[in-house]
């Protein structure tokens, strides 16, 4: 089927309800509304009120009630309407269903996930265009997914949807129609916690995620590069290996993400490299991150995301040194 | 065995001025002349250009996703005049015309609507906040404020708004147990336009009111309706003298309806009934005012009309002014702390030498 972003997720989910009856939807607005970006769309049509559950206004309750209904044995999917609302439900992810297996010794779990839009570039009001992948990888318990393309959206949650573990499934607005793929109809699935090298090179290894994939792919279209571009899809747990591997072979590194420089995931991807890999590197580790303060009102936000230029001058800087 | 009732309150509901224009002479609050009701339906009048104003640039793109007001003019009109002068406002993000009432200048908001945190700049004394746009955050700031008040003995009570949604949130419960622990100079006006985007009143609480959630943190509540100006100008007037003379806060509940969408971004006609926004319609709260004036020979189409284009003018004098407005990017490296971080500083300057800041 030819998908968008949001038609990938959609059919992910219409799958996995299919298959397991424990599969239960909730949220703000998923419902009749079919979410605000329409990505449960006749599902409560197909599934019923029983399983797509149109939630009072608060983000506390909906993730702390699907923490309840995953130890009980269901598999809910809470939907947060904007990553920036999740934070009123910041607690009951951080201190529970991050928790719930180690304190437990395994014997409770918590199998949800939690979607959430992220990212800016759509010119929206205040606390709609965050990216707020470290908050939740920082924590450990939680695994934590971010799909570039219809075709990692649908894969990555029928994976999630099976894992015994709290994952937050993190979905860019500006992907969610950014353009179509074709991808399989029925059930596939994309593995958690394995990043993807989307185009093998020699000179550079760029390793990016979320909505920024595509403008670096663009980058290293245009200036004809010979890059490696690996997107991490799993935020947490990185898969260490693959862009160590890289970057071994390259001797060069930028990475690049849309969430802010300072403690981003970059961090720690360039602190894996240094550790395992320095002496094998011939530039310093770069990165292409926005500025390290809140995300600014629409007006603003083309100053502060990174584009293809601040990537371009960054792969340049590195080949050059 | 003991068994005795241990609690037990009601709420009232008032409504003053019937949809046909009719007032109640018993319930007429003595403070209220013809003045005052023709002032309160010309800027209601001001309310609704302004929205027209914001909802047409939003779709020309120059504007960006914009709540608009239309049918809560009443319940945000007759609570902006009940206001004294000391008063501290505390908005969700859809109380424009209180925001206008307030004396915010208009270009500040079209250049917020535009997309720009200048349009947030306050003036000192604190005598409102910006847009709270995470639902009900604002709530516990605004037992914050009125905790100050008290603390500094000014005299100046805080009016806070939320919408029937986010009564649902974790914050209004806290807010107003603290409020009510604290006995501080607080009124609560629910806003309750029977819509959180597609989710109903209904959907939203099993409570049969919303005022009665005041009940359990030890506060009165009450409902008004909330498309009668006049009775929420009483309602909230009473309340603010209340929660200033007696000490402790009160709950408002104001019935109203959402006539638009949620959101320029929003669509209703997904998930309601166009049978329901009929009968609203004739609950409209500026034409129920109209009749009440007509009927006493204060207002009629040539009044109607020169308003309107009063309005428009003075609208698009701010407009002009706003337009004008010239963006800084290096403001958004310059407001986050008190101090220059280094790592702030580095970033702006790459930005500046690339020339990252000059535009796209
Ligand atoms: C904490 C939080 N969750 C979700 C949203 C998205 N959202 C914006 S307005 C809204 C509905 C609010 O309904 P209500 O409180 O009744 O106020 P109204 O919009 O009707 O004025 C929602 C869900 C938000 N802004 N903040
Ligand atoms: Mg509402």
């Amino acid at each position: 089927m030819q998908a968008n972003m949001v038609m990938a997720i959609n059919d992910a989910l219409r799958i996995a309800m299919e298959n397991d009856s424990k599969v239960v939807l909730l949220g703000e607005d998923i419902g009749k509304d079919g979410g605000v970006f329409r990505v449960t769309e006749g599902l409560l049509a197909k599934f019923g009120e029983k399983r797509v559950i149109d939630t009072p206004l608060a983000e506390s309750g909906i993730i702390g009630t699907s923490v309840g209904m995953a130890l009980a044995g269901l598999r809910p999917i809470p939907e947060i309407q904007f990553a920036g609302f999740m934070f009123l439900g910041f607690s009951q992810l951080v201190n529970h269903a991050a928790r719930f297996r180690s304190r437990s010794r395994s014997t409770l779990t918590v199998p949800m996930v939690v979607r959430t839009p992220v990212s800016g570039g759509v010119r929206t009001l205040e606390h709609h265009s965050e990216s707020p992948e470290v908050y939740y990888s920082h924590m450990g318990g939680l695994v934590v997914v971010e799909p570039s393309s219809p075709y990692d959206a649908k894969g990555l949650m029928l994976s999630a949807v099976k894992l015994d573990d709290p994952v937050v499934f993190l979905e860019p607005t500006k992907l969610y129609r950014l353009f179509k793929q074709d991808i399989p109809d029925g059930s596939y699935e994309v593995p958690i916690g394995k990043a993807n090298v989307l185009r093998e090179g020699n000179d550079i290894t760029i390793i990016t995620y979320g909505t920024m994939v595509n403008v670096v792919q663009k980058t290293v279209d245009a200036k004809k590069v010979d890059a490696e571009i690996i997107d991490l899809r799993t935020i947490n747990p990185l898969d260490t290996r693959t862009f160590v591997e890289s970057a071994k072979k390259t001797g060069h590194v930028v990475i690049v993400h849309e969430a802010s420089e300072s403690f981003g995931a970059g961090a720690e991807v360039a602190a894996r490299i240094a550790e395992e890999a320095i002496y094998e590197l011939d530039a310093p580790i770069l990165r292409v991150a926005s500025p390290s303060l809140p995300y600014p009102f629409p007006g603003y936000e083309k100053y502060y995301l990174p584009n293809e230029k601040k990537i371009a001058e960054a792969i340049d800087k590195s080949l050059s040194s | 065995m003991v068994v005795k009732q241990v609690f037990d309150d009601k709420i009232e509901y008032i409504s003053i001025i019937d949809e046909n224009g009719n007032a109640d002479a018993a319930l007429f609050p003595k403070d209220v002349d013809d003045a005052l009701v023709l002032r309160m339906y010309k800027r209601m009048g001001f309310a609704r250009d302004f929205d027209a104003k914001l909802l047409s640039l939003q779709r020309q793109g120059r504007a960006v996703t914009y709540a608009p007001l239309l049918g809560e003019e009443a319940t945000q009109i007759g609570s902006a005049f009940a206001m004294g002068e000391k008063d501290i406002f505390v908005p969700s993000f859809r109380q424009h015309a209180v925001q206008i009432e307030r004396g915010i200048p208009l270009e500040l908001l079209f250049i917020y609507w535009m997309g720009f945190e200048e349009g947030c700049v306050v003036s000192k004394p604190l005598r409102y906040l910006t847009n709270a746009v995470p639902v009900s955050t604002q709530l516990p700031h605004a037992s914050g404020i009125a905790f100050a008040q008290k603390y500094n003995n000014t005299g100046a009570a805080v009016v806070v708004y939320v919408g029937d949604g986010g009564t649902s949130e974790g914050d209004f419960y806290e807010a107003l147990n603290f409020a009510g622990v604290w006995k501080v100079p607080l009124v609560v006006i629910i806003e309750n336009n029977q819509w959180a985007i597609s989710i109903p009143r209904a959907k939203q609480s099993a409570a049969l009111t919303l005022a009665q959630k005041a009940f359990a943190a030890g506060i009165e509540g009450m409902q008004v309706d909330g498309n009668d100006v006049v009775a929420v100008y009483k309602a909230v007037k009473d309340a603010i003298r209340r929660s200033l003379s007696e000490g402790g806060p009160f709950v408002i509940e104001a019935i109203t309806y959402r006539m638009g969408m949620h959101t320029t971004a929003d669509d209703p006609t997904k998930y309601r009934d166009s049978s329901d926004e009929a009968i609203w319609k004739n609950r409209d709260p500026l034409l129920r005012i109209r009749k009440y004036l007509s009927a006493k020979n204060l207002w009629d189409d040539d009044k109607e009309r020169e308003l309107h284009e009063e309005n428009v003018k003075t609208l698009d004098a701010a407009l002009e002014k706003a337009e004008k407005f010239v963006p800084d990017p290096s403001s958004v490296f310059k407001n986050v702390y008190s101090f220059m971080p280094d790592v702030l500083s580095s970033e702006l300057s790459a930005g500046e030498a690339a020339g990252y800041w000059l535009g796209d």
